[in-house]
């Protein structure tokens, strides 16, 4: 840890870029991954296709994606948030469409019934019920993200790989130890933020926030007289 | 002009060989309660989503008031028809009054007057509103989510209401003070109403008449009385239970079959029954130990006495009128 406390200006500024790397392409993944799963969810055979498509991509080494991806993006950090972007896709999806699945026909039909249009029941009913499912990709999308972002520096997008290369080469522990642990904390405090978002967003917890304890039923459940 | 009309209705599904619904014609005046009854998959649910055009006729057309719905915008069309279903029509995520508040929010009431709305409807269903405001649909009992179901149908003060099986999914017990609650309801309200169920009690309790439906088509559309007397077929007699007397006793109103009270009469605590109670419910009151004769009430005043013969005899009286039709 010596070196942390030597060259924090340093271990910074990779954060950063590493930071920077992964969530500009856990954005442009989403803007890619709601419009497809929105597709998806109209067709099923679709649906088993470009999910097998995007599962197969997940199967390929980050190296070997890296390389393929160099000649459209160049050797620097754009092909690197391509990468990521790819890897995040297939978590996104998956879990957008089994969340957007998950809400029941017959709730929709009865927010249909009711007169809301197509754009009330996708944001009033649709989305917020698929939400926590949704977070539930994001997260593992961004702790995937922040690790595979790592070997970036091989490819000259700085981030704190260039620790753990660097220090590999250099046969320098102290840097080694320094680039593990903070890209680790940094998984873990994003994965804590998001957790709790997702609970947040969970119809229980709304409950719990409720002011009203919830009292016994029977009182108010008694046939009533006519 | 009725107030529903279905003029040769008919819905083909692409997956079916017979159509779903076949060539309905069906005419519902203002404020009746009518009860679609017949057994799982004979069209009724497809016949009640055509009204609110979650489902569009393959031929035919449903007039409301005189009016083509096709003429109207779908949407402005649904807000003004409340609808109800089984279980899981509330928003898990949303409050009981964000669910009831549903269609005034979509009418664009200010908020004073749904936060009003709201209230007055929780009252009506007998959930004190101060307590049963901010709750989420899973603290409720299985009644009170219906409850809660009814009162958002309401809200928008819609002419029409429909109800696909509301009551399907609750115990026995809850179900029978639901249809109690809707019985005053209907009584207060006058709406006019559309009522799915497969269970013929129900029907019997709710309706002011009943639509039969076998494999798509209505077989008969009478009162409860008339179609338990006068059954069009088979089909039906055997529906509704052949002639199960209890059930016809179930239509009839004690103070239809109650004497006059003896002048000489002494109340001394016998077993009461409203006058606006039916024979059934007064059969299984007689048949406890030691109740010989009940004394009828008409609003906390007695009026006359009902015994197991008095019963009989309108029980007699009620299958020669059937049997002489
Ligand atoms: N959306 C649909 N697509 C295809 N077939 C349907 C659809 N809805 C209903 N059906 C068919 O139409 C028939 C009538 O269904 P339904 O109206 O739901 O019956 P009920 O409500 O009386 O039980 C059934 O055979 C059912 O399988
Ligand atoms: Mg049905």
């Amino acid at each position: 840890m010596d070196y942390l406390v030597r060259n924090p200006d340093t271990v910074l500024r990779l954060t950063g870029e590493h930071l920077y790397m992964a969530v500009v392409a856990l954005l442009i993944a989403l803007l890619i991954a709601l419009p497809l799963s929105m597709l998806l969810l109209r067709s099923k055979p679709l649906a088993t296709f470009v999910l097998g498509i995007l599962g197969v991509l997940y199967t390929i080494p980050s190296i070997a994606l890296l390389i393929l991806l160099l000649p459209f993006f160049g050797l620097n950090r754009n092909s690197v948030i391509a990468a990521l972007v790819i890897y995040a896709q297939i978590i996104l999806v998956r879990n957008m469409v089994a969340g957007l699945q998950g809400v029941p026909t017959a709730m929709l039909d009865a927010a249909k019934g009711m007169g809301m249009t197509a754009w009330q029941r996708w944001w009033q009913v649709q989305f917020p019920l698929a939400l926590p499912v949704i977070l539930a990709g994001v997260r593992l999308a961004t702790v995937v993200a922040i690790g595979i972002a790592t070997i970036g520096a091989k490819f000259g997008a700085g981030g704190l790989g260039t620790l753990l290369f660097d220090g590999i080469a250099q046969n320098r522990y102290d840097k080694i130890v320094v680039g593990s642990v903070v890209v680790a904390l940094l998984a873990l405090i994003l994965n804590r933020l998001l957790l709790a978002m997702e609970h947040y967003f969970e119809p229980a917890s709304r409950i719990k926030r409720a002011v009203r304890p919830v009292r016994s039923v029977a009182a108010a459940e008694a046939p009533t007289a006519v | 002009m009725s107030a529903i009309r279905f003029e040769n209705v008919t819905k083909e599904f692409s997956n079916m060989a017979r159509s779903a619904v076949d060539h309905c014609t069906l005419a519902v005046d203002k404020g009746q309660f009518v009860v679609l009854l017949g057994p799982s998959g004979c069209g009724k649910t497809t016949l009640l989503k055509m009204v609110n055009r979650l489902y569009e006729p393959s031929s035919g057309t449903i007039y409301l008031d005189g009016v083509d719905i096709r003429q109207l915008n779908v949407n402005k069309l649904r807000r003004q028809i409340g609808y109800v279903i089984q279980q899981t029509g509330l928003f898990p995520h949303m409050t009981v009054a964000q669910n009831i508040a549903t269609v005034p929010n979509l009418l664009r009431w200010p908020k004073q007057q749904t936060g009003q709305r709201v209230d007055e409807l929780l009252a009506l269903v007998d959930l004190p509103p101060a307590e049963y405001r901010t709750r989420y649909p899973a603290q409720l009992s299985g009644g009170q989510q219906q409850r809660v179901g009814v009162a958002r149908a309401l809200a928008g003060n819609p002419e029409f209401i429909l109800m696909d099986e509301p009551f399907g999914a609750v115990d026995a017990i809850t179900r029978t003070s639901l249809q109690d609650e809707m019985i005053t309801l209907q009584k207060k309200l006058r709406k006019t109403i559309l009522f799915v169920t497969h269970d013929v009690d129900e029907a019997l309790r709710l309706a002011d008449r009943i639509v039969i439906m076998r494999n798509g088509k209505i077989v008969q559309y009478d009162t409860p009385l008339n179609i338990l007397n006068h059954p069009a077929d088979a089909f039906v007699k055997e529906l509704m239970g052949g002639g199960d007397i209890v059930r016809q006793l179930g239509l009839i109103r004690v103070e239809v079959a109650m004497q006059k009270l003896p002048a000489d009469f002494h109340v001394d605590g016998q077993p009461t029954i409203n006058c606006e109670q039916d024979l059934r419910h007064a059969l299984s009151i007689l048949l406890q130990p030691g109740a010989t004769a009940l004394l009828v009430l008409d609003q906390q005043t007695p009026v006359g006495l009902l015994t197991l013969d008095d019963l009989r005899t309108a029980a007699r009286a009620q299958s020669t009128a059937a049997l002489a039709a």
